[in-house]
Order: C-alpha cells, then structure tokens, then sequence
C-alpha cells in the first residue's frame, strides 16, 4: 500500500448531496461528501448502518435507488461529470469502466442463468471482447481467485456454488472489462470469518495485480484496515474525517472514529470456576439430532452453571443453532438428553410444563422477526408477564415499565410505540426485556449482536453482562465473533460439523495449544493492524486459510 | 385490406412523429434530460397518447356516438365528484382520516365515494326509492330519460321495465338485495376460509394435506358450472324444506369462494407462521387460539382484506350471473342482474334509439361501477401494505 496520491486523479466527488424520500417529502441524507481517488487507489468507506456508504458508493456511479435523488455536487470520472450525463454516457462507463460488487452475491446473480453467462455480458454487450475470448478470460480471472475447478465452476448455476465462491465469482465479474473503478459494498459481511479471509485475499490480489481503483465500503474497521490506502469516516450523511489508513488507525483526530476504534476494548473478567459438585442449569448430555434422517448433531455434551456464560462458536452449518432448537424442545434430540438443575427434560416443547418453559428464554438474532411488528412494546413485554406471572391490569404495566428500565429505555416514551418505531438496537433490547419477562434462570442468546453496529453492539454486551450479575443468569451465547467472545465468556465451547472439536475456559482457549480447527478460527479473526493480512499469507500460504484449511480438516 | 393499409399507415407516421417530437423536444429544450435521456418506445407512447386524444375530440363532435359522449360526461362527472370528496374529506373530519385523505389518490377518492353511496342507498331503499320494487305501475316500456317526446315521462325518470315497474326504484332496491347479499356471502367466505386456511398452515402436517387436497378437488371444477349444478339440486331441497332457495345460494357461493380465500389464508399465514415471534409464543406455551387470532391475524390483515374487496366483487357478479341464468334471486325481488336479463333485448335498439337501449344498461352499469370502485380501493390499501414493507 504506498502511496499513491501523486498518480492521476479518476474520480473527484465534490459536495455530494442526496436526499431521500420519505413521508411525501425529500429530507437530506447524505449532506456533502468530497473525496479524491486516484488510479489504483483504495479507499475505505466506513460508518455505522444509515450512515449514507452504500448511498454514496452507488452516487459515485452517478447511480440512485428508487425514492433518492442527487441534489447537489458533481462527480468527476475522468473528466465526465456523472451527475449531470445522460444515460447513454453513463450506459457507456457503468459496467465497463465501472463495476459494482454487491454486499450479497448470492442475491445479486441471476439463479436462472449459469455464472459464466452472466459474466460474459457485460464485455460482449460493451464490445469488449467476444464470447468466446470472454469464456477464456473468466476461467484465468476464476484461476487467479483461486476459486476451485476455474475451467468448469462457471458453468454451475449460482446456488451450486458456495457464498465465498460466489463472492469471488462476482469479483471476477465486476473485473471482466477490466474497469478503472470497482465499487465494493461490503463485499464480505455475509460469510463466515474462515471465508470472509479468502474472499479479502482474493480481492486485494486481483485489485493490485490489475492496479484497479476501488471504493471500498463496510463497517468493520479491521477489514477495512486491510484493503484501503484511505479511509473516510462518515456519520449520519456527514463526514467525520479522512485520512491515510496508517494514521488513521494510529492518530484519530475526532472523538467519534476514536469511540469506534474503542470499542473492541469492553473486556469483563473470567469468573473463577465452578465448584466441582455444583450441579449445572442446563447439561447438555450427548446429544443427536436429525433433520430427516440426516444427523445434524453427533454426541454434543456440555454444561452450563449457573451465573456464567458459556461461548458457542462455528462457522455456519457446524449445528450450534441446532444446538439451541434441542435445549429448547423445538427439535427433540434423537439420542442424549437435557437437563434443567439435574432433572431431565422432555424433548418437546409441547411436553414440558409452564415453569420448564419459563425457565428457558430465547433472544434471537433478528429482532427483526423476533418481535411482532403489529404489536406494541407494551403488548409483547407484557404477554409473558402476563402469562407467566398472572399479572394484570395496573401490576402488569408496572412490572412492563420496571422491565423497560432495566433495559435502559425510558418507559413512558416506548410503552406504546410498535417496534417498527425502534432503532436495531432498541428492538435487540425489547427482545431481551421479553426474554426477562418470564424471569428465567437460563437465556440462549442467538447471535444478538451480528447484526448491528459494533458501538450499539457493545452496549448490548454490556447490558447482558450487567443484567446477568444482577439476576444470577446463566447464557448460552451463539456467535461467529470471537471479538464477542473474547469480551463476555466465560467457558468456550467451538463447534464444527455437529461435533464439539475444544471447550474449556476462555482463558485455556485463547492460549495456545489449540485444537487445529480453533486454531484457524482464531487465526482468521481480522485485526486492527494493517499488514495482518499480509503476514498471516506469508506465513501460512494461501494454502492454509480459509474454507481450503477448514475442508482438509 | 384497405382497412389493414390504413393502420399500418398509421403506425408508420406515428413512430415518424415520435421520432420527429423527440429530436424536436432535444433541441427546443437545449437537451434537457427529460428528452435527452428517453427513449424511442416512450417517445412513441406520449405520440400515440396524444393522437388518442385528439381522436377521442373528434369523436365527441360525431353525431352517432351517444355512448361514448355519455361515457366521457360520466367520467368527468365521477372524476369531479371524486376530487371534491377528497377536498372535502382533507378539511373535515378527526386528525386521523384528514390524514387518510390527504395521502389517498384520486382512484381510492372516487372508490370509497361509490362504495359510500351504493352502501347509503342500500341501506336506506325503503325511504329513498319513489315506488316498491314489485309495485306495477300503469305505463309498461317508459324510456329512460323522463323526455316525453323520445317516449319518456318526468315521473319515472329511469323509465319502466316490460311489466311497468320503475326502473329506478328496482335500482335502488337491487342495490340492498344483490350487494347485502354478496356482503354475507363474502363474510361467510372469509370466516370459513381463513380459519380453515390458518388451522392449515399453523398446524401443518395431516390437517394441510386433507384441507389443502379438499380445496384442490372443489377447485377442479368450474366455479360457474359447480354452482348451478349446486343450486340446481338446492332448489328441490328449499322447496321440500321450506327454506328460502336464497340462503342455499348464500352457502353454496360461501364455500366456493371460500376455496379461494383458504389458498390465500394458507399462504399468507405460512409466511408468518415462520416467524421467530411465533416460534417465541410457541416456546412460551401458548395455545392455537392466541397463535392464530392475537400473532398471526394481525399480521395478516392487509392481504386479507384487499382480497376481501376483490372476492366481494366475484361473489357479487357470480350471484347476478346466477340472477341472469335464471337461478339466484328470485322474481319479485329486485336485482341487478336479473334486470339485465330481462331488459337485455332493447339492446337491439342501441343504433338508432340510444335512450331505450340505455335501459338494460342501467343495471349493467351499477354492477360494473360498483367493480371499478371497490378494486379501486383494493389498489390502493395493496399499495399502501406493499409500501410499509419497504
């Protein structure tokens, strides 16, 4: 990454204002956004979701969504002013000098047609080269992705082809006129970490080897720290601060990229451990679970004692939401079995008694979905105080509004407001507040911060952790994220192909010697240094990272 | 053949024009995106509006086309009428339906004004109808338009049927008959249907595939033809029952339409039913009753009751079918349907007295007004749970 601001300019974005419509009226959502980029360079959008990126990645294409418009401000793409071009320039420049690669490949391709042909479109429709030269040319851009099979994989239908494949099977895509400027719009967000590091490989590569332009937008500092030259800041529609990555990441000049930078730092201590003879809330004995006749599980057993948290961690697909359908009786296991404080408990749901139900509480990954949107915060906090406690009338709105303040929301103002009316993070805090509602012992927290910004994220952690010290709760916490991890476990318990490969504490995890699938997760974990990705191929290869390590395991 | 030249003459200066008025557009308007950036097919559609209207001018001046300049006064008469309802509607009333009306467009104004006014008349025919339904007055065959010198008379301004009823007043009537009708029948649609439609996709399993195969099977046969051979063996029941044959018609629409709903049902409630809010009522312990009524029918409601317009308008133009075939409501009562049926050979005169051929039209349009404005309506509330997705 040297720099490269002495070389000529490609693109200049001055002032650019968007606004966007709502409620019958425009309101400004991005307000003036200036940035140089220039041949060959990198540059790294980050902000929190809402923040304007993928508006103002998709702008500097001269491009809006339906119900956004360009106000202000022009961008300059080698002398043309895309703002003000008409569509027959612009038809032109956009896939053949300008290329988009989407957050979800696997939405973005067409699963009706195979991916070599839709490759392959763009250079014949722009005149580019022809069919059969573009055929070519997609099988070496597959074979310098290192994508597996590069002379036969093209001709797959998209949901042949795994997520990471797929996402390097766009970036070649977005190559295949060889444009000047890539736009990548969180390229990686979607897959597993042990993925999400072949696909960053794999991007970086080819960005250098063809000394392409790039935007590259995402809200994780660590992978950002990777790919760009620069980075720019943005928050609400505005800039914050832009600056050489290096400097970026050492010297942060405002307090907002200084609070993001942060906060990876929320670390709570590891709780001694158990007494030998406690007898644990939920012991997970053996247990094997099929969908079909498929065994998803194979023996998993662990336990988790009371006021501690237990980590589970693995890639998607290595069952640990599967995991979590069996301890709470969606998925009754075929072999093995739960039990709640030493008594076994039925392997259905629709078996179990109101206390046993009570006893467990889910929060879901989605709040999303996890919350009914045609119900107030009232009626869904309510139901299980209701329904569980037998409250009513004045004692149940009392008991709502105490629940409200205990997830750190001012009752009066969201008692009646539909979730539709929240925030991400105020709807994760519903859906916890309704997990507390039942006045559980044990709560399964299904990837509940995955979703949301990492400042939000961590208030979430905090809360949970505060909440299970003042109630004496015990957690059950699916996640990918080791950061996460690392932050509020106790005990780690990885998983991969429904089996548990390590558990022990987290500090036994965290220090080697590793079991070796742990190891590559850990390993795979981007960091906030710049050349990690550099040194983590010089030291391991190409060979061993990523699903190509995790698939000879 | 000629006739054939003629149109595709047509069609060449058309696509000339278009071309000629976007090249003309670019340089009168300096280039201006509007016409920089459009296309030929677009630029063909605003040519070919254009000359669409000026043929439609043209067409009002003729002499002959009676029809089409009642046409044009209706829909100018009913466009007025819409946006005056708005305007008023925008000015009086709580701060929620002002709300309504100011985001409401023109289509739903003028939808929910038909509605208001079929229901008005419905309700009140007793008091608002000049004579009784089956009241036979002296003159038989009046012409419509109170107009003593085409064979109208100013006391039966809609003019009277074969029998010498007042065509107005079996309007009115017809109105409280064949809509009340097709309202209970559409009710009785809905609770059948979608109570079947989420049992099936909430409990799944045997039940779907038994409620599910059962609806493929009355599905299978043509609806028009199912009812009429329904009615067919109901009118041997009523008569041996002593229950009027309209309550048999009630149920037998009921539960063909409801095949339709219980799809829809079905379909909407399993999207829901998928939910992690239903899997967390599940985990709580909570009976089918609160699943169903308190977790997934709201949820389901906006589908539900745009397809409870649509539906309302099937179930009405199936029973005035019936009524035409000589199987629905029965004479005397008045209805729309049979109306048409009776009145259908004035027809014949359309060429050169429109005014008597207007007669069974009458009817005919309160059907088809009642259509437009009710899915009108349905439009706009699918377009409006369509937008809060977004």
């Amino acid at each position: 990454m040297s720099d490269k601001s002495h070389r000529s300019l490609l693109l200049r974005v001055e002032d650019l204002q968007l606004e966007g419509r709502s409620d019958e009226t425009w309101t400004p959502i991005v307000k003036g956004v200036s940035f140089d980029l220039h041949k060959g360079e990198v540059l790294g959008l980050i902000g929190e979701s809402g923040a304007g990126k993928s508006t103002v990645g998709l702008a500097a294409m001269g491009f809006t969504r339906d119900g956004v418009r360009i106000s202000g401000g022009s961008v300059l793409f080698d002398g043309t002013d895309l703002v003000t071009a008409s569509a027959d320039t612009k038809r032109q420049l956009l896939g053949k000098r300008i290329a988009y690669v989407a957050q979800s490949a696997a939405a973005s391709f067409n699963p009706a047609h195979k991916i070599i042909d839709q490759h392959t479109e763009a250079p014949v429709r722009h005149g580019v080269s022809g069919r059969k030269e573009s055929e070519e040319d997609a099988m070496e851009l597959y074979a310098r992705l290192r994508l597996p099979n590069p002379e036969e994989i093209g001709f797959r239908y998209p949901h042949q082809v795994s997520g990471g494949q797929l996402q390097r099977a766009m970036t070649a895509m977005a190559m295949s006129c060889r444009p000047d400027l890539i736009i990548f719009d969180e390229p990686t967000t979607a897959l597993d970490v042990t993925t999400q590091i072949e696909v960053l490989a794999a991007i970086r590569k080819i960005v250098e080897d063809f000394d392409t332009a790039a935007i590259y937008i995402t809200h994780d500092l660590a992978v950002v720290a990777q790919m760009a030259d620069r980075i720019k800041v943005l928050l609400r529609g505005e800039e914050v601060e832009e600056a050489e990555t290096r400097r970026m990441l050492s010297d942060p000049q405002e307090e907002y990229t200084r609070s993001l930078w942060a906060v990876r730092s929320f670390k709570r201590p590891a709780k001694p451990a158990p007494a030998l003879d406690a007898v644990p809330v939920i012991s997970v004995q053996g247990v094997t679970a099929a969908y079909g006749k498929m065994d998803i599980l194979h023996g998993v057993s662990f336990d988790i004692h009371a006021g501690r948290t237990v980590a589970v961690v693995g890639e998607s697909g290595s069952g640990k939401s599967t995991t979590a359908r069996c301890i709470t009786g969606l998925l009754p296991p075929r072999l093995g079995q739960i039990e709640f404080e030493g008594t076994p408990l039925p392997g259905s749901f629709r078996g179990r008694s109101k206390d046993q139900l009570r006893q467990i509480q889910m929060i879901y990954q989605m709040a999303d979905t996890a919350l009914n949107p045609r119900k107030t915060i009232g009626q869904i906090i309510g139901r299980p105080v209701e329904f569980y406690g037998g409250l009513r009338g004045r004692a149940r709105r009392a008991r709502v509004e105490e629940l409200l303040a205990q997830i750190e929301l001012e009752p009066s103002q969201y008692i009646d407001r539909l979730p539709s009316e929240l925030s991400g993070g105020q709807k994760q805090r519903i859906g916890i507040a309704r997990a507390l509602a039942a006045e559980p012992r044990f709560i399964i927290c299904d990837e509940v911060t995955s979703a949301l910004d990492q400042l939000v994220a961590e208030g979430i952690l905090k809360l949970l952790a505060d909440l299970q010290d003042e109630l004496g709760l015990s957690y059950m916490f699916i996640t990918h994220d080791l950061a996460t991890v690392r932050s509020i476990a106790d005990e780690v318990v990885v998983m991969k192909d429904g089996e548990v490969v390590e558990q022990g504490s987290k500090d036994d995890m965290f220090t080697p010697p590793h079991h070796p699938y742990t190891d590559l997760l850990l390993s795979s974990v981007p960091e906030m240094d710049p050349d990690w990705l550099s040194e983590l191929l010089k030291e391991r290869g190409l060979e061993n990272i990523g699903d190509a390590a995790s698939d000879r395991m | 053949m000629t006739a054939l030249l003629y149109v595709l003459g047509a069609l060449a200066a058309l696509l000339l024009a278009a071309w000629a008025m976007r090249l003309a557009g670019r340089a009168l308007s300096g280039n201006h995106p509007r016409f920089r950036d459009m296309g030929f097919g677009e630029a063909f559609g605003w040519v070919f509006a254009a000359a669409a209207l000026v043929f439609a001018v043209w067409l009002y001046g003729r002499e002959g086309a009676v029809f089409f300049r009642w046409a044009v006064q209706g829909f100018v008469i009913f466009a007025l009428a819409a946006w005056l309802f708005r305007l008023a509607g925008r000015h009086i009333g709580t701060g929620g339906s002002r709300k309504l009306f100011r985001a409401m467009p023109l289509t739903a104004s003028f939808g929910v004004l038909v509605v208001l006014i079929y229901a008005i008349l419905a309700i009140f025919a007793g008091f608002i109808a000049p004579y009784g339904q089956a009241e036979i007055l002296g003159a038989a065959n009046v012409v419509p338009g109170g107009d003593p010198a085409l064979g109208g008379n100013p006391a039966y301004p809609l003019g009277t049927d074969q029998i010498g009823r007042d065509i107005l007043s079996r309007l009115i009537y017809g109105a409280q008959n064949t809509v009340g009708i097709a309202f209970a029948t559409t009710c009785l649609a809905f609770v059948l249907g979608g109570s079947m439609g989420f049992l099936a996709a909430t409990i799944g399993g045997w039940l779907d595939q038994l409620l599910s195969r059962a609806v493929d099977v009355l599905m299978a046969i043509p609806a028009l033809i199912f009812a009429l051979l329904l009615m067919t063996i109901a009118s041997v029941w009523s008569a041996r029952l002593g229950v009027p044959l309209t309550l048999f018609m009630v149920l037998i629409i009921a539960l063909i339409d409801s095949t339709r709903v219980f799809r829809l049902a079905r379909a909407v409630a399993g999207n829901i039913v998928v939910m992690d809010y239903i899997e967390a009522a599940k985990l709580r312990g909570e009976g089918l009753g609160y699943l169903i009524f308190r977790e997934i029918l709201p949820n389901a409601l906006a589908p539900l009751l745009a397809e409870f317009g649509l539906r309302f308008c099937f179930v009405f133009l199936t029973i005035a079918s019936l009524s035409f075939l000589g199987v629905g409501i029965q004479p005397p009562l008045a209805d729309w349907g049979t109306m048409v049926r009776d009145l259908a050979q004035f027809i014949n005169y359309a060429a050169f007295a429109p005014q008597a051929a207007a007669a069974p039209l009458l009817a005919a349009g309160a059907i088809a007004l009642l259509t437009v404005a009710v899915n009108f309506i349905v439009d706009w509330m699918l377009h409006r749970s369509s937008g809060l997705k977004e």
